[in-house]
């Protein structure tokens, strides 16, 4: 479903990807964990086409994302991506929010889009919130508007950029809970995470990513019981007291 | 103060109200123009495309650098004359004063859509919504919002700007308190009776505009 290859990225001078390859085959669900600064929001964002690359391919579903001319909303929310602050849209209600997308891109019937909006929101767990304004949401709550929000697009994969990040401790379960969710349901995901738990009980492989690189690549038992390289071993020794 | 005759500010009030009216007039049309084309110019000095967005610069930086008083006498003199054949007071001080308020009203607008947070566009961006889009149904919402202070100030230095129109005798309020002073040979009933006009008009638009933002903030 996606490709990846040789990506670079560069900002200015410094190198933030260096020579990127994987590939995510449809209802994978890959997580990339590696420390702050390994260029994993980085290549979350280019694979969202937020960023431009410098060099290398994307190829999503064969289509070439990295041509020069092609633009995101061409992509119609296909590509879904749960940010690290949620982007909300303050101006909208929860209803609103979910709708919007699939009115004007879709141009699916206010009715229709409600409908399908309301068995998202019930999904995850928010119908009675359906008219409320964002600001008056919890951290965890908004973040499961904005999967919804995503959702309603019925994207073929979905990019989680730290979603539970930007959250207090006590709100990480309630989103993890709908990714879970997700994942079971046979969603491609692609998940950058701090969340090692998760990381290990969801994903079908976990990519450690350090300086611009991919380090190491395996299954979640694997990568975690039996890591190869000597970074990924320093790392996983400090995540996981 | 030589004993303040109400007397005489009494019978010249027919004369007042049609200044009023004029006021009000010069005041609304320049808001509206000012503020529709104040929002194309900001859009227009964002283009990416550099080529294109230097008129809009180059406009803003020609309106605000000169003086108001200046603008008008070209625009009544000179413009106007030039399109209509004969000059016109009120089409002069309407265009001068849309012209003029629209270069300001460009620079708050731009200032409030880039106070929207970037990640606001990204994430409408992976929905699928174009750049106009986000525009109309994302980033101006919340940009508005942010710019209605700034906005009031710019009304409120409009309808006080309006009083220079008089000096290509356009009949709002400063016009009849000049014409007034001139016929009684008195300075404190015209002028000051002029002063409490615009006083009352600027107090009414910014209680307005502070209502507008009071039932926006709602969702704050």
């Amino acid at each position: 479903m996606i490709r990846i290859e040789h990506l670079q990225k560069k900002f200015g001078n410094s190198e933030v990807l260096k020579d990127i390859n994987f590939k995510v085959e449809k209802n994978d669900v890959v997580v990339i964990i590696g420390p702050s600064g390994s260029g994993k929001s980085t290549l979350l964002r280019c694979v969202a086409k937020l960023e431009n690359a410098t060099s290398g391919d994307i190829f999503f579903n064969d289509t070439k994302m990295t041509e020069e001319d092609h633009k995101l909303c061409e992509l119609k929310g296909k590509l879904g991506m749960v940010f690290q602050h949620f982007n909300l849209f303050p101006n909208l209600t929860v209803l609103q929010n979910v709708t919007l997308a699939p009115i004007l891109v879709k141009k699916i019937d206010k009715k229709e889009a409600g409908k399908d909006a309301k068995y998202l929101l019930d999904l995850v767990g928010l119908k009675e919130k359906a008219d409320a304004y964002p600001h008056s949401l919890s951290g965890g709550q908004k973040q499961r508007v904005a999967i919804a929000r995503s959702l309603a697009m019925h994207p073929q994969l979905m990019l989680f950029d730290e979603p539970t990040s930007a959250l207090d401790p006590e709100m990480v379960g309630e989103v993890l809970q709908v990714m879970k969710k997700l994942a079971n349901e046979g969603m491609t995901m692609i998940i950058v995470t701090h969340e090692m738990g998760f990381a290990r009980q969801v994903s079908d492989r976990v990519l450690f990513m350090d300086g611009g690189h991919i380090v190491e690549e395996n299954t979640p038992d694997e990568l975690f019981d039996h890591p190869v390289h000597q970074r990924t071993q320093d790392f996983l020794a400090k995540v996981l007291v | 103060m030589t004993s303040f005759n109400f007397q005489l500010v009494i019978d010249y009030l027919p004369y007042f109200f049609k200044g009023i009216i004029y006021t009000i007039g010069f005041s609304i049309a320049s808001i509206v123009l000012g503020t529709v084309l104040g929002l194309l110019i900001a859009l227009g000095k964002m283009l990416p495309n550099k080529l294109l967005a230097a008129p809009f610069k180059g406009y803003v930086g020609l309106f605000r650098g000169t003086p108001l008083l200046v603008q008008i006498l070209v625009i009544n003199f000179g413009v106007v004359p030039l399109i209509l054949g004969k000059s016109n007071s009120i089409v002069a001080g309407i265009l001068a004063l849309s012209l003029n308020s629209s270069a300001y009203i460009a620079e708050i607008f731009r200032s409030g859509i880039q106070a929207v947070s970037e990640g606001q566009g990204e994430a409408a961006a992976t929905l699928g919504l174009t750049p106009n889009q986000t525009m109309l149904h994302i980033i101006l919402p919340q940009a508005v919002k942010i710019i209605l202070p700034p906005l009031g100030n710019e009304f409120i230095s409009l309808i006080k700007d309006s009083s220079l129109a008089s000096v290509i005798s356009a009949p709002e309020v400063t016009y009849w308190a000049q014409a007034m002073n001139a016929q009684y040979y008195r300075v404190w009933e015209p002028y000051l009776t002029s002063g409490l006009i615009y006083l009352i008009l600027t107090l009414s638009i910014s209680s307005i505009l502070h209502s507008v933002e009071r039932r926006l903030s709602v969702n704050d």
